[in-house]
């Protein structure tokens, strides 16, 4: 009896369609999110994140809907991020029927945030998402923004170390180094953020085959988030869970179909 | 019909859904009356202990948790909102604890392992006659918390362990109550329901 390693897809969502990479010959519609999430769900995903990667704040509407629509079919957990600015926004998402919302930007803009959002609803809800990379700052992590492109100017575990004390429920680490390369994920920066916080950490970016995830897990991390190797089928979930599942390590392996 | 109690408290969706599910008639409501005399009253939860307890006081819960136990009417508490049901926690501070609904006398107290909140999916070790987890021993359901109570409750007690050993469920009679979340716990969650569900 103890806490399963969670295996979490993550489905980058623009305008109410999923878009990167999704390659799945089953589905009638592959870019719907709904029946996506649903699908992975019944695959034996723990939970599943939507990222909103609409450039218009004109598209909130739609990821609602979108939001509203899973939480009708898919009983497992929900993470939505992606544009997240305020209270008010957190309030709509959860209503609709988010569990859980990861802010990025909008915390960096204004930490204060993170306790608002805190002391509204209570710091499980809330998923700090890092995107960090190698730099020549004080513990050789930065944080970036624009997806990796521009240094926010910040060393990695002075923010996560900031953050974790305005009440964070967990946080999503994601190499931008290592994001798409299939190279592993970035060890080091795992061991890094593990020796500053207490709070679950999902490491994210560089998964490519199956003995990565171990890595990660013996790095620090307490969940594992992936998105091109489960939509380009590299392997499915029950894959991954299966292999950790015979290194020892506890997983859940019934699933939801 | 089963009343979904609003106190203003996160995620209702899921759990109006999930109790759905079951094709009984669910409503979310914060009226007292409706909470007092419906078939099934759900108190759903998420946050912070004393927010809980504040919104909860906003809405006369003391009143319709008083009535419904008196009556032995059905209730199912989920995560604080289980927690709710007992006489104290310790989440906002040890020295002076903050009381809550009074239904059972035990404490909640903070989880001592270090990596907190409780996150995920883990085993449910059924107690002894439980109904609600007919089928469903050693099954996994999805927790979301830092603090539990540690001793038994009620008569039937459930346990998951994450470095101790803490009260998973508590069924006594008519009121029962979860730390995880069966609303997002997959099919063993629905199931879970689906036994609460056909014992009204």
């Amino acid at each position: 009896m103890t806490l399963c390693v969670r295996i979490i897809p993550c489905l980058d969502v623009d305008a109410g369609r999923v878009v990167k990479g999704v390659n799945f010959k089953n589905l009638a519609d592959a870019g719907d999110p709904v029946e996506m999430a649903s699908l992975y769900s019944a695959e034996g995903a723990d939970e599943i994140t939507f990222l909103d990667i609409s450039a218009s704040a004109n598209n909130a509407p739609t990821t609602l809907d979108v939001v509203r629509k899973t939480a009708e079919q898919v009983f497992i957990p929900l993470t939505v991020g992606g544009g997240v600015r305020s209270v008010e926004d957190v309030d709509k998402l959860l209503r609709a029927g988010a569990d859980k919302i990861s802010i990025n930007t909008a915390a960096l803009n204004r930490p204060e945030l993170i306790s608002e959002i805190a002391q509204r609803f209570g710091q499980q809800v809330l998923v700090l998402s890092v995107d960090a990379r190698r730099a020549a700052t004080e513990s050789g992590f930065e944080v970036t923004t624009h997806g990796g492109k521009v240094s926010a100017g910040l060393d990695a575990i002075t923010w996560i170390k900031q953050a974790s004390q305005l009440g964070i429920g967990e946080i999503l680490l994601n190499s931008m180094d290592a994001d798409g390369t299939k190279s592993g994920f970035d060890l080091q920066m795992i061991k890094a953020v593990r020796s500053v916080t207490s709070v679950p950490l999902i490491a994210s970016g560089g998964a490519g085959k199956l003995e990565d995830f171990e890595a990660a897990l013996v790095a620090g991390a307490n969940a594992l988030l992936a998105a091109s190797v489960f939509h380009f089928g590299t392997f499915k979930i029950i894959d991954v869970k299966n292999f950790l599942s015979n290194r020892g390590y506890p997983m859940r392996l019934e699933s939801n179909s | 019909m089963i009343a979904i109690l609003d106190y203003g408290s996160g995620n209702l969706r899921s759990a109006l859904k999930a109790f759905q599910n079951t094709g009984k008639n669910v409503v979310v409501t914060s009226e007292v009356e409706v909470a007092k005399s419906a078939q099934a009253l759900v108190i759903p939860g998420v946050g912070a202990f004393s927010a809980c307890m504040a919104s909860l006081n906003k809405v006369q819960a003391k009143e319709i948790i008083a009535h419904r136990v008196s009556n032995q009417l059905p209730i199912f508490g989920i995560c604080v909102g289980l927690q709710v049901l007992f006489s104290e926690s310790q989440e906002s501070s040890e020295q002076k604890p903050e009381s809550g609904l009074g239904v059972w006398p035990n404490k909640v107290v903070r989880l001592s392992n270090p990596i907190l909140p409780h996150m995920g999916w883990n085993t449910v070790q059924a107690g002894q006659g439980s109904k609600l987890f007919n089928g469903l021993n050693q099954e996994k359901f999805y927790f979301v918390h830092s603090y539990a109570v540690i001793e038994p409750a009620g008569q039937v007690s459930s346990w998951c362990d994450y470095g101790q050993k803490f009260l998973a469920a508590v069924e006594d009679g008519p009121i029962v109550a979860t730390q995880f979340h069966p609303e997002k716990s997959g099919k063993a969650g629905l199931k879970l329901i689906s036994n609460w569900v056909d014992s009204l």
